[in-house]
């Protein structure tokens, strides 16, 4: 079980940049990601395409493989820097205390191997031995994520479970050694909405049950927003807005999460022009001067050519000239 | 109702597994082979008129998309048959084509509904000259004139799909259907692929296409926001059966079948307050499969409201309030009974 | 977005930064361009009998003959000169190897891209025929046909087709049917575009990658096989000297130290093989998304 809460936060991100040097040029997937997570909490991290929502998770656990490299900032979990750990300290630490789940099961499922073993062999991987022991954990754990008969589902192959099943194995694998952190990268977006409504109902009860920290990637804000205490929006490898998630959501104060919010159906009026965000997403190989949303924002103008520093009120971040509802403020 | 423009009668879509050479003769010496037929569309009937739009709504295998192939000409059914405006899509006969361009097809990944090796000026020629809509000489004109109307610039004809981003490349899919002069669109997941920002700019050009062009539509996806926004009328696939149909916004707002309730109660809202919790109320149990459909009314295994009649009997779709139909045996419900458990 | 240039300057590109490859696509060029200017570039018309003097027979690289000229290569046993003969020779494997590797792709990729695009029957009967015959060695195949047909260019070129084109047709038909289910031709013919027009101008162009590589490769084929075929006396008439032959005319003299006669037309065959194959193996690496860095 996680250790009994302390103060101050369990993770703690700051000025993380990851870039990838192609042949093309430098990629700046994140650059300059600053945030902190504690014990027990959730963090949605919200972005589209090309935002470096993804590559912030697999910073986190050092997942960068060339020609990407982390080029500064630091990562500090449980009072560790994961950045400058060595990479088989860094080994220990991964599928124990941080584990992660991807939108794509089948990536970190063996095809070939049943479920059950697949599991003994995560247990093994970190001291965990005894058929016993291996067996009892995973039983467990395939029970905990709603996975009906278990122990007579550890025989079965990955291609013997439904795409939400697979997902809930994969969801049940990252816990079997109860880590502080779970990162998730779009777990239900390849779900269908019944399935998904059952994932995000198993995930909120873990997260209460568990103590776990968790990092939801997503690019639904509707997910988020049913899940996250906080939110940090993402926009061309930076964090644009920050905060509590109902806050931020409700009144946003970058032009960006205006944008997201106001282009989503379910808001508008049926049959009406939504309010679209005009352009589409910068290249990251050429990125504007100064806030890359500029181009698209409806209330650039020249200061917008300097990048805008993250501001901090506290509880909420936003990285803009011009914030919504502070506009004449200092 | 007005009179049907799209006209789908009693249609149904098998697909019988490919058996190897090996399992056939296996099959003859009498070894047990799985040679079950999925059911994908089975015994759908439809009506749109004239400029309407209507919703395909349902999750992955319920078979929204094989029904969407079999409107527009790409799978001959199994039996029944589909006409628009009075034309059948498909000839009759051992090998069946599509003989209307009256109906056009837009797909879910511009990745890959374009010919990545064709300059996307020819990809949208090449139908309209084909059909002699235009001419080779004036073909550069037309296209332009089409990319025009989705919002592109006419210059970009001369370029290769891989040297646009997934929007314009899902305009220029538009543009090539648009080309054809059809009446009627069916878009299979069209904007699923998109990124949200992305995704707003294609739902308004959908809206804009409606308006200037009367386009008839049968917009399959299993966003039941999009839908809401931009259909008239909505059809709830479970399974291969569409189990319930009528105007988007009455089927919303009161559902008359359990998997309809459970759908709409399934999407994630957006939540504004700070301690507010969304009371999940996912549906319990999984998809059955295709292949082994259960018998009586295919949702009855997951279904809060099951009762013996539903093990035994398929119940049809049948109307159960003025302008809404529904398949189950207990429509319609008591307008107090929202929630059904 | 991934550029304005256009794919093939990419492909080119990236081609270039092969040495190997690079080095062998040399090689090949100036093989294919001595071969195609063998009248200009030889020292003498090796088939003009009145060239030929037969005291200058088997003699060895280096010797100056009674033409007033070096044999670089020496000559062989009706005293010509080797390296003209060589190059002769080359012209004579290269056009056969070409014209086979042609006609076997037109004949195989069509009936592959027929199979796909038909399905049922008809596929499933001119797919067993071509594993019926891809079963049988090539070799054997053609020697058994070449035997039969009799010696000629067009027996050999049927032979060496005859042998070759189910290797075009089981990568087309493979090809075509991955592109068949893809949703840019699922567009075609919703469209619906004639269908000679969706399988030539949509499934046809999306499967030229593995069919170029396909065809590298069998142009050697075809080249060493008729090599085979001449060496074993069964391909092309004494009128028509490719390699195969002179390596086979040769041969009588191979222990008596008169090597000459049959290695150096022996080099240039492997030489030409080889660098085919290099080139080959670097467009199917070029190709195959599964090896992209």
């Amino acid at each position: 079980m996680t250790r009994p809460s302390q103060n101050g936060p369990l993770l703690e991100v700051d000025d993380l940049a990851t870039h990838f040097f192609t042949r093309a040029g430098v990629i700046r997937a994140v650059d300059g990601v600053s945030f902190s997570l504690k014990r027990g909490e959730v963090m949605g991290l919200v972005g589209e395409s090309g935002s470096g929502k993804s590559v912030t998770g697999f910073s986190l656990l050092g997942l960068i493989d060339p020609p990407g490299r982390i080029v500064s900032g630091s990562v500090r979990f449980d009072g560790q820097d994961l950045v400058a750990l060595p990479p088989a300290q860094l080994r220990r630490l991964r599928g124990r205390k941080i584990a992660m789940v991807f939108q794509d099961p089948a990536t970190t499922l063996n095809p070939v191997v049943t479920i059950g073993d697949q599991m003994r062999m995560a247990l093994e991987a970190h001291g965990v031995r005894g058929e016993q022991r291996t067996r009892e954990r995973s039983v467990a754990v395939l029970t905990r994520v709603g996975i009906p008969d278990a122990a007579r589902r550890l025989k079965a192959y990955p291609h013997e479970f439904s795409g939400g099943m697979r997902q809930r194995v994969a969801i049940a694998i990252a816990l079997l050694h109860d880590p502080a952190l779970l990162i998730a990268d779009e777990p239900t977006t390849a779900l269908d909405v019944s399935i998904q409504a059952q994932i995000l109902a198993e995930m909120r009860g873990l997260v209460a049950d568990l103590g776990m920290a968790l990092i939801w990637i997503s690019h639904d804000l509707a997910t988020v927003s049913s899940l996250a205490d906080s939110i940090a929006v993402m926009y061309a490898g930076r964090i644009v807005e920050a905060g509590p998630t109902a806050a931020v959501l409700r009144d946003p104060r970058h032009h960006y999460t205006r944008g997201l919010l106001d282009s989503l159906p379910a808001r508008a009026e049926p049959g009406r022009d939504l309010v679209q965000i005009p352009g589409t997403t910068p290249s990251l190989l050429a990125l504007p001067p100064g806030c890359a949303f500029a181009p698209r924002c409806p209330r650039a103008d020249e200061t917008c050519l300097a990048m805008p520093a993250l501001v901090s009120d506290g509880l909420r971040r936003h990285r803009c000239h011009h914030p919504l509802g502070l506009e004449g403020a200092p | 109702m007005t009179e049907a423009f799209l006209d789908v009668r009693n249609v149904s879509r098998r697909f019988a597994p490919r058996l190897s050479f090996g399992d056939r003769i296996a099959g003859k010496l009498g070894q047990p082979i799985d040679a079950r037929v999925t059911h994908a569309v089975d015994g759908v009937s439809l009506a749109i008129a004239k400029g309407e739009a209507l919703g395909l709504v349902g999750e992955s295998g319920c078979g929204k998309s094989t029904l969407g192939r079999v409107i527009a000409g790409i799978l001959p059914p199994s039996e029944g048959t589909t006409a628009v405006a009075g034309e059948p899509v498909m000839s009759q006969g051992p090998r069946r084509h599509k003989t209307t361009t009256r109906v056009q097809m837009i797909f879910q990944d511009p990745f890959a509904s374009l010919d990545p090796r064709m300059q996307v000026g020819d990809t949208v020629a090449e139908g309209p000259i084909a059909h002699r809509l235009t001419t080779r000489a004036q073909a550069r004109d037309y296209v332009g004139r089409w990319l025009t109307t989705v919002g592109l610039d006419p210059g970009f004809a001369a370029r290769y799909p891989h040297q646009f981003s997934g929007g314009q490349r899902q305009r220029i899919a538009i543009a090539r259907a648009l080309a054809m002069q059809p009446d009627m669109l069916v878009c299979d997941e069209p904007v699923a692929s998109l990124d949200v920002s992305i995704q707003a700019q294609i739902i308004n050009l959908f809206l804009k296409l409606r308006r200037e062009l009367n386009l008839t539509m049968l917009f399959i996806s299993h966003d039941l926001g999009v839908v809401r926004h931009l259909c008239d009328r909505v059809a709830i696939m479970y399974l291969g059966r569409i189990v319930e149909l009528g105007e988007t916004q009455a089927v919303y707002a009161a559902p008359q079948h359990p998997y309809t309730r459970a759908l709409l109660d399934s999407v994630p809202k957006l939540m504004l307050d700070d301690h507010e919790t969304t009371a999940f109320k996912p549906i319990a149990g999984e998809l059955p499969s295709p292949l082994a459909p259960p018998p009586g009314c295919h949702f009855h295994l997951r279904c809060p409201l099951v009762q013996p009649i539903c093990r035994q009997e398929r119940p049809p779709l049948r109307a159960v309030l003025p302008g809404r139909e529904s398949a189950c045996h207990f429509a319609p419900f008591p307008p107090g009974l929202r929630r059904l458990r | 977005m991934s550029g304005q240039a256009s794919p093939l300057s990419r492909f080119w590109a990236e081609f270039r930064e092969s040495r190997i490859a690079l080095a062998a696509l040399v090689v090949v060029v100036l093989i294919v361009g001595v071969a195609v200017l063998a009248p200009l570039v030889a020292p003498q018309n090796p088939y003009d009998l009145a060239n030929l003097a037969l005291m200058d027979a088997r003699r060895p690289p280096g010797y100056v003959g009674s033409g007033g000229f070096t044999h670089w290569l020496g000559t062989d046993a009706q005293g010509r000169d080797l390296l003209s003969a060589i190059l002769y020779g080359l012209r004579i494997s290269l056009q056969m190897g070409l014209i086979a590797g042609s006609v076997a792709f037109v004949v195989g990729v069509s009936l592959g891209l027929g199979a796909a695009y038909l399905g049922g029957r008809w596929e499933a009967f001119i797919m067993r025929i071509i594993d019926l015959q891809l079963a049988f060695p090539a070799i054997l195949l053609a020697l058994v046909l070449s035997a039969m047909l009799g010696q000629g260019k067009a027996q050999l070129i049927t032979a060496l087709v005859a042998a070759q084109y189910a290797y075009f047709a089981r990568t087309a038909h493979g090809a075509a049917s991955a592109e068949r289910g893809k949703d840019y031709v699922e567009a075609a013919l919703s469209t619906p575009l004639p269908a000679w027009q969706v399988v030539f101008r949509h499934i046809l162009p999306n499967c030229l990658p593995p069919l170029i590589v396909v065809a590298t490769v069998q142009v050697a084929n075809a080249i060493a096989l008729e090599a085979t075929l001449s060496f074993l006396g069964v391909g092309l008439p004494v009128t028509e000297p490719s390699l195969g032959m002179l390596i086979a005319n040769g041969f009588q003299y191979m222990l008596s130290g008169r090597y000459w006669i049959s290695i150096y037309p022996g080099i240039a065959l492997i030489l030409l093989i080889v660098a085919i194959n290099l080139v080959g193996d670097q467009i199917r690496d070029q190709v195959n998304p599964r090896l992209k860095r």
